[in-house]
């Protein structure tokens, strides 16, 4: 894989995220208690064994950069390859603002150009899952694909959460012969996870073809029109997916952190899931506090009950409060005898003594960083 | 190289004997302490939160562990271009080679490192203390009062204070004698071990021949008492706040159960003087359904599907279903199996303890917890207890005599 440069385009649209996403890119949003979106990507990169990777920034990227930084919790501060920030800029042919993937490629024509590998890995920021790319890899080469794309196939999902998907139609030799993207009536079960492995000449040929005349999407674009052309296949993914595109997804895939198979197939299976370290104290719990199927991190005091919660680093839970199916974020803290079921609190909030939030299970009530109530 | 004002000493060869089984493999200051940390990362924390950055890490017991620990010295911003961390292991000299003998000897053959720093100052440290102290302060005091030698002593209650090396001060702070160990304590000032010399001056003590009545190996026995007898200015910097030196199985035990307070004592959420470590990459810890956790401290990578009580757990511990532990230590990676009792117990690093076992039985009905260093059980390191498993309270076990242990039982 040392052959291989990674590159993830952070500029997915984020308008489905509401109130999480004012301030930061999906890629930077917090997820399982410590991690952010992207930590997950990033390290099945490190996990495969690729050391060159570029990330292309769009909207909002200070808290990404922040969390980013040079790279090293990830090891990728090297000499040679390790992490490139790639934020947009204003030059005569370029105007900052991507239209799509395709767009953003080509504004950084010149990092992929000057990257000594063959092959390039590209990934979206959303996806949530835990792989190593190294078979993915070797069924591209040995199947003699231009373009592999990596799927799962999601038998359970309802045809409402499939049309929110780019969706594969493969025929038995994995051969990709049609894609639907975001389809009103989804005819496929087999989800995109945005990441393709196509050799680099390939790819900067496809891109300058593409933004010649003025087309920008990369399924739509590059996929679509060379079903034909080119050997597109698919390959799959059998673990654990899940996209992070709603506040329902977001509450939903936090949520199923608790179930042991999940947990499992995400931080077990294939390799650690490295994130910033933020040097907290551990957890501590008081003399009448209670904790039930929950993930919770370090630097949280809780002194409550929290049941079927996700807790971030430093979040504070006062005595006698009752925390219910709810995601609390970073360094927020909960007062004393205060009740909260499916609630999103962001970073930083306050919840003042005595104070009730409920919302629904499919559809929480979410609070923005730094409120106070 | 740009020179330093003040150049960090980090005593950590010592081997620990009083920690048993925990100091087997382990250098005492590599020993984990309170859910995340190594005693270590106390006094390095301290220095760098204190702007002293460079620092020798004086090694010689069994280093392995602790020297891939330090590494770099990245996790407490101390992988610097000027200074930064230097692990110092013994040497082969051009004739010979000798280990550090001492204290001041393991200094006095690493004086060309100092020497390379041109430092003003030099601060000795030891590595098997838990406490938050502001070195610059003390720095301060030690220039403000012109001193030769400045010592760190804290007030310790009196019935304790003949259990220690004890300055007799001055209303202005100045050391006018030194007992070790007095029968009748005239003051409570402890002397902490922590030491700053003008360089020049210590130095000169280093080179100079020995007396004939002694050596000079060791601070407290020989540099400090000679140093007094010289009249040389001599200063006790007045500590205050919590202080525990860890060297026994019973401090190690019981400053590790002070987390567990309420409000403890050692403050380590203070976002201005944060204890640094290596952080394991471990996911946040799960708490099932059907465990029962309270008064304790867990960290990171944890599975707790038991009942936990009043203990701490470090990265990666697993607690079965059914399992009960209580006023324990269960170290990085150690992994219970079901319905197993665990009480009053040190448990080191990766040992797998089985289904149904009872670690810190007592025969007698269940008394009422005690603090007793006789009645913590301690476990070594990389051990596989098999189910069913009973080791009797009080006993300390490692690979070479726990089937023997077995037996008895």
């Amino acid at each position: 894989m040392r052959d291989t440069m990674g590159i993830i385009y952070t500029g997915d649209s984020n308008i489905s995220l509401q109130e999480l996403t004012l301030r930061r890119s999906i890629a930077a949003l917090p997820f399982a208690g410590r991690y952010r979106v992207i930590d997950f990507m990033l390290s099945n990169m490190i996990n495969s064994g690729v050391t060159n990777v570029g990330i292309i920034t769009q909207n909002n990227y200070h808290s990404l950069m922040d969390h980013l930084d040079s790279g090293k919790q990830w090891d990728l501060d090297r000499k040679s390859g390790g992490l490139f920030i790639l934020p947009p800029y204003v030059s005569h042919d370029n105007t900052g603002w991507y239209r799509g993937e395709v767009d953003a490629f080509h504004s950084n024509m010149s990092y992929i150009r000057r990257s000594p590998q063959n092959h390039v890995l590209i990934c979206g920021s959303s996806m949530i899952c835990s792989l190593t790319f190294h078979k993915a890899m070797e069924f591209h080469r040995e199947n003699m694909a231009d373009i592999t794309v990596i799927y799962k196939e999601d038998k359970s999902a309802t045809k409402e959460e499939l049309s929110g998907h780019t969706l594969l139609r493969t025929d038995e030799n994995n051969r990709v012969w049609d894609i639907e993207v975001r389809p009103s009536v989804p005819m496929s079960d087999k989800v995109s996870m945005e990441m393709y492995i196509i050799d680099k000449k390939l790819f900067e040929y496809l891109v300058e073809e593409c933004a010649a005349r003025g087309q920008y999407d990369f399924s739509k674009d590059i996929l679509l029109r060379n079903l034909n052309k080119l050997r597109i296949l698919g390959f799959e993914h059998e673990g654990y997916l899940a996209k992070i595109d709603s506040i329902h997804a977001y509450f939903k895939t936090n949520l199923e952190m608790l179930d042991q198979e999940n947990f499992r197939d995400l931080f077990e299976q294939s390799g650690p899931v490295y994130t910033k370290v933020k040097d907290q104290v551990p957890a501590r719990y008081g003399k009448n506090a209670s904790a039930i199927n929950s993930l919770v991190a370090d630097g949280c005091i809780i002194d409550g009950v929290v049941e079927n919660c996700v807790l971030f680093r430093g979040v504070k839970v006062g005595k006698n409060a009752y925390i219910r199916d709810s995601i609390i974020m970073q360094d927020t803290e909960i007062q004393e005898r205060v009740i909260l079921d499916n609630v999103i609190l962001d970073k930083n909030v306050i919840v003042r003594k005595g104070k009730r939030l409920m919302g629904q299970k499919n559809y929480p009530v979410v609070i923005r960083k730094h409120a106070v109530l | 190289m740009v020179a330093k004002k003040c150049v960090a000493m980090l005593l950590a060869g010592g081997q620990g004997s009083r920690l048993g089984v925990l100091t087997k493999n382990t250098a005492k200051p590599a020993v984990p302490f309170g859910g995340k940390y190594r005693i270590i990362d106390f006094p390095l924390s301290n220095c760098t939160n204190s702007g002293i950055d460079t620092i020798g890490v004086l090694t010689q017991y069994k280093p392995l562990k602790l020297n891939s620990y330090i590494g770099i010295g990245q996790p407490w911003d101390l992988d610097r271009l000027n200074g930064g961390v230097t692990i110092l292991p013994p040497y082969m000299k051009q004739t010979a080679g000798e280990w550090y003998s001492g204290t001041a000897n393991a200094i006095c053959q690493n004086i060309e490192f100092i020497e390379a720093y041109n430092p003003e100052y030099v601060l000795i440290l030891s590595g098997d203390q838990i406490y938050k102290m502001d070195y610059s302060a003390m720095l301060a005091f030690h220039e403000e009062k012109e001193a030769d030698v400045t010592i760190a002593v804290l007030e310790v209650p009196w019935e304790d204070a003949s259990r220690f090396g004890i300055m007799n001060t001055d209303e202005d702070n100045k050391v006018y004698e030194f007992v070790e160990k007095p029968k009748n304590p005239i003051s409570n000032k402890a002397s902490m071990g922590i030491y700053i010399f003008k360089w020049k001056k210590l130095r000169q003590y280093l080179t100079q021949e020995p007396r004939s009545s002694g050596s000079n190996n060791d601070f407290g026995k020989d540099i400090i008492p000679r140093m007094l007898k010289d009249g040389e200015q001599m200063y006790a910097f007045p500590f205050k706040g919590y202080w525990r030196d860890v060297g026994t199985i019973q401090s190690l035990w019981e400053a590790n159960m002070d987390l567990l307070e309420e409000t403890p004592e050692l403050d380590l959420y203070d976002p201005g003087w944060k204890i640094y470590s290596r952080n394991p990459v471990e996911p946040p810890h799960y708490i099932a359904r059907g465990a029962n956790v309270r008064s304790c401290i867990i960290t990171e990578g944890g599975m707790i599907f038991g009942d936990v009580n009043h203990s701490v757990l470090f990265a990666g511990v697993t607690v079965g279903k059914g399992s009960r532990v209580h006023n324990s230590i269960l170290m990085p990676n150690v992994k219970v199996g079901e319905n197993t009792v665990i009480e009053n117990a040190i448990i080191a690093e990766n040992t797998v303890v089985g289904d149904n076992c009872y670690i810190g039985y007592s025969a007698g009905a269940e008394e009422k917890p005690s603090r007793k260093r006789k009645d913590i059980t301690v476990i070594g390191e990389n051990l596989t207890l098999p189910s069913g498993y009973k080791l009797d309270k009080g006993s300390m076990v490692d690979s070479e005599n726990f089937l023997a242990y077995q037996a008895v039982i």
